[in-house]
């Protein structure tokens, strides 16, 4: 590639090709620029959001979300979708509660408890939709509810108080950043380079541009779907034993409503719900957008219902800019 | 109905001036014609001649690129197919449009449903329904039936019914009877009398020639975008449409020798599908071109995927011969029904290019580097994360050697033209160790420039060792590059020429002939498979 190009070559010589990370800088500078206008905003409008405390607060509330937006961006990706990730994040954090108090487990077994939890609910939601050729969406409904009545069986329709066996992993270290923050951005790492640079990522993209090219091309998608969705499951049961690390508490009503703020990042992050396009590092931009809209709404003193409209707003307008965007680059 | 052309009046009811249409090739090239009040115009011609195009244009589905239309005198250029039918024109299509959950009766009156006050009238709607369905006797189906509970020929009959309105002028039927039972052809054709009576126009796209001497007044030939005659159907011998529908001068490359043909590396015996394919046999070896000929329909697409396991056979089964060089007197092994799934084909040495590249074949967001290698990631990978570098020299490699024009490999595939995209899916079977290679259309959308080149690869295929199989609609491509031409119609295939033994003549006439009826015409059966 180095050899510089004859001239009659040039026709049909490919130029050198494009780095993968600069054809998606646009997308870095754009979710990068909102985040800084949402801070810049936030802190013009209130005193006290540009601090240390307010830094903190968004370390804090982060992983757990950024850890089951990681799953989630692979889901979107293969076309599918995981309504359970919040019901399963409970049932995992009330497991491993219920073995550390209840059942006097170790720490380290009740952890391993809590992960067995999360990959058996992933496993089970995408091979039933692979088996029976069901839509993700009704496959993981059924298991949201499903698996939140099993959250109250274990938890006895009470929150187990776990005590701080497991706060370390949630506990500000060092500049206010945790284990579970570190867990969390190593995740997001991994995942990019298993996303662009794996034959899997390949495969998870491919099946959802066109899962049946891929078919008459070799690759059985079947496996592949059940696999995304089983670590998508396992990561939802990480985000429970961080949640509950967190709160030193599992309540079995953790997590109600959260695999919507899980999809919200995913798409603000430029995820396609067609399926076919996106990327784990952009999720993570849209983690760090939906918190800071959160921090700094909760900051400025704007009541519930109004955070709530802004939030609704701030998600369809992310989508309709990324959009708009995509078809320019088409065209 | 064989009449005399009705009395043209002075001035016919639609006038087709120079109309020519080109998406990334010309596909029509200036028509002109004329259709006059009361007449049935049979339109006919191979598969890709330009009927389905032509017909599309008079009926506002597409709009042409060039030249113009006059309905009674008036300029027509409807921008969509509602304009044409306020217009009075209409057409079946081959392609049925109606909602398979909605009933016969909603259907047929869909976009002017009896109401009051936006609640269905039930009662209307029914005896309406009813009253169109017996002016084509179908009086025996209940209005209110679903019509995906219909067979297909009845469903085929509604959609007709729903275009037998009393403010037709012009008429498009598209293959109408594809589907049709010799008694309902013959309502269809009691009701195209009625019409024609009335002055309505009719335009008949068909290649059944024994139907068109039935029912044609005049008949249009097109071949190759072009109209090649327009004259009254009295007269004329199928021999002479034929002869029009072919008429081209034969190339060098049909009078080039057959390829030596090395030992079977895959054959068939008695696979079938439904009835889409019944009892196919046939051997494919190694270093030769084995074209499939037969109309749009005939099972030549259903074929090539039982070969490849994207569908299952229900029958028959596909055998896999190994190569004699380096496992001399190995035993072929059997698969009962063909291959289970396509990853055991490709495991075997088996691909397809499909004949729908777009949604079969790739991924269009995708870029070319990533297309070109997806059959084969492993060798392009370690321990399962992609070797990047390596990666983008094999693609580099294909861009140069395939000559696809782009502007990089990371360019989307769905930017390129139909030529560079078929190039990118043959890259994909290029790098692997493949011993046959299936593929069906493969020049469909491709220019003549680009064609030439993929027959270039072809041959380097076939002399290289592979086994090709080819399906195509168009007869001067199979005869250019096919060793041997297998022909299919109605799901079986009806006979298998050598090269040097086929002519267009009677390759069409096997592809036109009934299996089960009467004999294929030509001497075919020679070499026919056995057929229980």
């Amino acid at each position: 590639m180095n050899a510089p190009a004859s001239p009659a070559a040039v026709a049909v010589a490919a130029p050198r090709p494009t780095p993968a990370w600069r054809s998606q800088l646009g997308t870095y500078l754009g979710l990068m620029a909102v985040l800084a206008g949402m801070v810049a905003l936030f802190s013009t409008l209130s005193d006290y959001f540009w601090s240390v405390e307010t830094f903190v607060t968004i370390a804090n509330e982060i992983p757990a979300l950024a850890v089951m937006a990681v799953g989630m961006t692979f889901v979107l990706i293969i076309a599918g979708i995981d309504l359970s990730v919040g019901s399963v994040m409970a049932l995992a954090a009330a497991t491993s509660a219920a073995a550390i108090v209840q059942w006097k487990w170790s720490v380290p077994a009740a952890a391993l408890l809590a992960l067995a939890t999360g990959l058996i609910c992933g496993t089970v939601t995408g091979a039933v939709s692979v088996a029976w050729r069901l839509p993700s969406f009704i496959v993981s409904l059924g298991m949201l509810e499903a698996v939140r009545g099993g959250a109250y069986v274990v938890t006895d329709s009470r929150t187990q108080y776990v005590g701080d066996a497991i706060s370390w992993l949630s506990a500000p270290m060092l500049g206010g950043i945790s284990v579970a923050f570190l867990i969390a951005l190593a995740l997001v790492v991994v995942a990019q380079l298993v996303l662009t640079r794996t034959v899997f990522g390949r495969c998870v993209v491919g099946i959802g541009t066109n899962e049946e090219a891929m078919r008459l091309a070799g690759v059985d998608p079947r496996p592949i779907r059940v696999i995304v969705f089983a670590v998508t499951g396992l990561l939802a049961g990480l985000a429970g034993l961080m949640q509950s690390a967190r709160l030193e508490a599992a309540d079995p009503n953790a997590g109600t409503g959260m695999e919507l703020q899980v999809i919200a990042a995913v798409v603000i992050g430029g995820t396609s719900l067609m399926g076919g396009r996106g990327s784990v590092v952009n999720t993570a931009f849209g983690v760090l957008i939906i918190a800071v809209l959160e921090a700094g709404l909760a900051q400025v003193g704007a009541s519930e219902p109004s955070k709530r409209i802004i939030t609704g707003v701030v998600i369809v307008a992310a989508v309709i800019v990324d959009t708009l965007r995509q078809r320019r680059a088409a065209a | 109905m064989n009449r005399p052309a009705s009395q043209a009046p002075a001035a016919p009811l639609l006038c087709i001036d120079a109309v020519g249409k080109d998406y990334t090739a010309t596909v029509l090239d200036s028509i002109t014609l004329a259709l006059n009040a009361g007449e049935v115009l049979a339109l006919t011609g191979e598969n890709g001649a330009g009927k389905s195009t032509l017909s599309k244009i008079v009926c506002g589905l597409e709009s042409a690129t060039r030249g113009g239309m006059r309905l009674a005198g008036e300029t027509y250029a409807p921008a969509s197919r509602r304009e044409a039918e306020r217009l009075g024109v209409r057409m079946v299509m081959q392609e049925l449009g109606l909602v398979p959950t909605l009933t016969v009766a909603e259907n047929l009156l869909m976009g002017r449903l009896p109401h009051r006050a936006g609640w269905l009238r039930r009662d209307a709607l029914h005896t309406a329904a009813r009253a169109q369905l017996a002016k084509i006797g179908l009086d025996s189906i209940d209005p209110a039936t679903p019509v995906s509970q219909l067979g297909i020929g009845q469903q085929q009959m509604v959609e007709i019914a729903r275009n037998l309105q009393d403010d037709t002028r012009i008429l498009v039927l598209d293959e109408p009877t594809a589907m049709l039972t010799p008694r309902e052809t013959s309502y269809l054709f009691d009701q195209i009398a009625r019409l024609t009576a009335r002055g309505v126009a009719i335009v008949y796209v068909s290649h059944r020639l024994e139907e068109l001497r039935r029912i044609a007044d005049r008949v249009a030939v097109l071949r190759d975008g072009r109209l090649v005659d327009a004259r009254p159907m009295a007269g004329m011998s199928e021999d002479d449409l034929v002869q029009r529908m072919v008429g081209r001068s034969v190339s060098d490359l049909e009078h080039r020798p057959r390829r030596a043909a090395g030992p079977v590396v895959m054959s068939a015996q008695g696979i079938g599908r439904g009835t889409a394919v019944q009892d196919v046999s046939l051997e494919l070896r190694a270093g030769e071109v084995f074209g499939i000929a037969g109309l749009v329909g005939s099972g030549r697409t259903e074929l090539v995927r039982l070969l490849f396991g994207a569908d299952r056979a229900d029958r028959g089964s596909v055998m896999l011969h190994p190569d004699p060089n380096t496992a001399a007197g190995a035993t072929p092994s059997v698969l009962p029904r063909g291959f289970a799934s396509p990853m055991q084909a490709i495991a075997a040495g088996v691909g397809l290019v499909t004949e729908d590249r777009k949604s079969q074949g790739l991924l269009l967001g995708q870029s070319i580097r990533i297309n070109a290698t997806l059959s084969d990631l492993s060798a392009i990978s370690r321990a399962g994360w992609l070797q990047r570098a390596k990666e983008n020299r094999l693609v580099q490699g294909f861009v140069q050697t395939l000559g696809i024009r782009c502007r990089s490999p990371e360019q989307p595939v769905g930017t390129l033209s139909g030529g560079n995209q078929q190039k990118v899916v043959f890259a994909r079977w290029l790098h692997r160790e493949g011993r046959v290679l299936l593929l069906d259309e493969p020049t469909r959308g491709v220019d003549v420039g680009a064609r030439a080149e993929l027959y270039g690869e072809l041959d380097r295929m076939a002399a290289s060792g592979r086994a090709l199989l080819m399906v195509s609609s168009d007869l001067r491509e199979l005869m250019a590059m096919a060793d041997r031409i297998g022909v299919m119609s109605a799901g079986r295939l009806v006979a298998v020429f050598e090269r040097g033994q086929w002519s267009e003549q009677s390759l069409l006439a096997a592809a036109f002939s009934e299996p089960g009826g009467r004999e294929a015409p030509g001497h075919s059966s020679s070499s026919s498979p056995a057929t229980v």
